[in-house]
């Protein structure tokens, strides 16, 4: 047969139901691609002998039913996985071995699938091109210098370079669309709320959201399927009824009102993402929906919200990591508090740092109502945005970035630079909404761009229908050369 | 507003994280260029916008008032830097 690995999650599923191919066959072709990509960077750890043994097991007594069956898996490195070190990309937690497993991951494992190894991220998922890993920087498969994006950077990067047929990332102000955008490939923000929380390490709890990473539309459907669900361990979870969203995949989307945001034009914006967003407009017209001109007014305050609340969040969730009961220690300390101060320097990077401090200082004594409180209305007022025009439209169509990826090193000296490549993605997560980055071109380079479609709140379906019709038309192939091997 | 190098260092300690002097420089710099991004938001009058403090539109569940884990102390310390038998162990406090 063909180089499997170079398929579709669903033509993998095909595959193995149809004995083309058996779980172990399947495992240890991924095994290879990944034992040849070292210098990618994507994995912080590999399970390989486990991996190996669960695909005998499955191979041995297979359950063709369910929704993975057989499907090794490798997940970011923020989902805590029983017995498998997990460390969020940082040092502090360079030698934490959980006893519990995330939800999410669970629920992967439930459907059949089994862990392959842990992918890089930025430290916290603090970062935007995975360069604040303490387990060093991933590359993008695209090319020798590029950043994958972040921070579920090692996510994308291992998806793209064929060393997992899904995965999976988080996204709390863009880390799974912007990756997926600078990869080629397909990432989804479900609506806060469907899929759990719990277990997975939290950087800004009202944000987070995990979501799946995959080469298509259809891929993103099972994946999303496998992996959400109301869960009473998450107080946040929503209580509803399962969807069956790969069954129900429909292109067509006739009639459908695709809202069109003037503000999500920006100054200096690449000419080419601009013709990128016509392209897929017309796309959209030609299979039959309406455009309509839309206004989000206060989408230019979205990111100074964001760096309000989001380092709010984290510096309290953050505040855990004391060297007391888990996580690195330091030796240095002749006290406690002393202990406290050199095991968190030590420990954390950089921006983790940065991000900490800006969250004491938000939320200390005198400055709460200038920063957190003000962040936290003008949330009410990115949120209304967004529910006034889902009153006259069914979805809206966006880029995903203002630009394709960059090179390694070119943002790191500036951080505002470095924020303001989420530009597009962050208000989605201050709304609370699912939305889309899908592939749909190259830049002059041949760096891949995406594009992004919001929806309303759990409405997952409608926009995995657009973004299935959407991929049938479009045309994008994502030509990666295996230069890494 | 702007942050100087005290209050940097004030608001390290109340962060419980220790910062060289020679980094307090670079930090300073850096966290001033993203106030002054973020003070953006003052350019909004809000005085009749309504905090938004949660964005589902359910509020939390309660649950049972009952025990539904426990017995698991050899996991819990499992991880921990250093202990002893029962306890995590921390620097001497108390003389």
């Amino acid at each position: 047969m063909a180089d499997i690995t170079n398929q579709s999650l669903n033509e993998i599923i095909e595959n193995v139901k149809t004995k083309k191919v058996s779980s172990t066959d399947l495992t240890k072709a991924y095994i290879k691609n990944i034992e040849s990509a070292k210098k990618l960077n994507a994995f912080v750890t590999t399970t390989f002998d486990q991996a190996l043994d669960k695909a005998k097991q499955f191979d041995n007594k297979p359950n063709f039913d369910q929704l993975l069956p057989g499907i090794p898996l490798a997940v970011k490195d923020l989902f805590c996985t029983e017995n498998t070190k997990t460390t969020a990309g940082s040092n502090i937690l360079n030698n934490f071995i959980p006893s519990y497993e995330s939800t999410v991951t669970k629920n992967l494992w439930n459907n059949g699938s089994f862990l392959l190894g842990k992918l890089n991220c930025d430290e916290f998922a603090m970062g935007s091109s995975n360069e604040t890993s303490h387990y060093g920087n991933v590359i993008n498969p695209v090319g020798d210098q590029l950043v994958p994006g972040g921070s579920s950077g090692g996510s994308s990067s291992a998806l793209a370079a064929d060393l997992t047929p899904a995965t999976i990332g988080t996204d709390t102000g863009g880390s799974i669309r912007q990756p997926a955008s600078f990869t080629g490939t397909v990432g989804l923000k479900p609506t806060y709320g469907l899929c759990s929380r719990w277990g997975i390490v939290a950087f800004a709890s009202s944000l987070d959201q995990a979501g799946p990473m995959t080469k298509t539309i259809k891929d993103c459907a099972i994946m999303l399927e496998s992996m959400s669900g109301f869960d009473e361990k998450d107080s946040t979870s929503i209580n509803k009824k399962k969807e069956q969203y790969s069954k129900n995949l429909k292109d067509n989307i006739k009639g459908l009102k695709i809202g069109i945001p003037k503000e999500y034009r920006v100054d200096n914006m690449p000419k080419e993402v601009d013709e990128l967003w016509e392209k897929g407009k017309k796309i959209l017209k030609d299979l039959g929906a309406q455009l309509i001109d839309i206004s989000l007014p206060h989408t230019k305050y979205a990111l100074p919200t964001y760096y309000i609340v989001a380092p709010a969040e984290a510096s309290s969730n953050l505040a855990r990591y004391d060297g007391v009961r888990y996580g690195y220690r330091s030796k240095q300390g002749k006290d406690l508090i002393e202990m406290y101060e050199k095991t968190r320097s030590e420990g954390f990077g950089d921006e983790v740092k940065r991000r900490i401090l800006i969250g004491t200082y938000v939320l200390s004594s005198g400055y709460y109502d200038a920063y957190y409180l003000k962040a936290q209305k003008v949330r009410q007022l990115i949120k209304k945005d967004f529910d006034d025009s889902f009153t006259k439209i069914d979805a809206i169509l966006t880029p995903s970035t203002p630009s394709s990826a960059f090179k390694i090193g070119e943002k790191t000296n500036d951080p505002v630079s470095m924020y303001l490549n989420d530009i597009f993605t962050v208000p989605v997560n201050l709304a609370g909404l699912p939305a889309l980055s899908m592939p749909a071109g190259v830049d002059k380079q041949g760096y891949p761009l995406g594009l992004q479609l919001i929806g309303k709140a759990l409405d997952e379906q409608k926009i995995l229908n657009i973004g299935y019709a959407f991929e049938k038309n479009c045309g994008f192939k994502n030509e990666i050369k295996k230069w890494w091997s | 507003m702007s942050l100087d190098k005290e209050k940097i260092k004030h608001v390290a300690k109340l962060a419980r994280i220790s910062v060289d002097d020679a980094k307090v420089e670079s930090l300073t710099k850096d966290l001033n260029s993203i106030f002054k991004f973020i003070e953006q938001l003052n350019e909004l009058n809000t005085d009749k916008v309504e905090p938004l403090t949660s964005i589902l539109n359910q509020s939390l569940r309660s649950r049972k008032d009952e025990i539904s884990d426990g017995k698991i102390r050899e996991k819990v310390l499992k991880n921990s830097p250093k202990e002893n038998e029962e306890f995590f162990v921390v620097p001497k406090v108390v003389e």
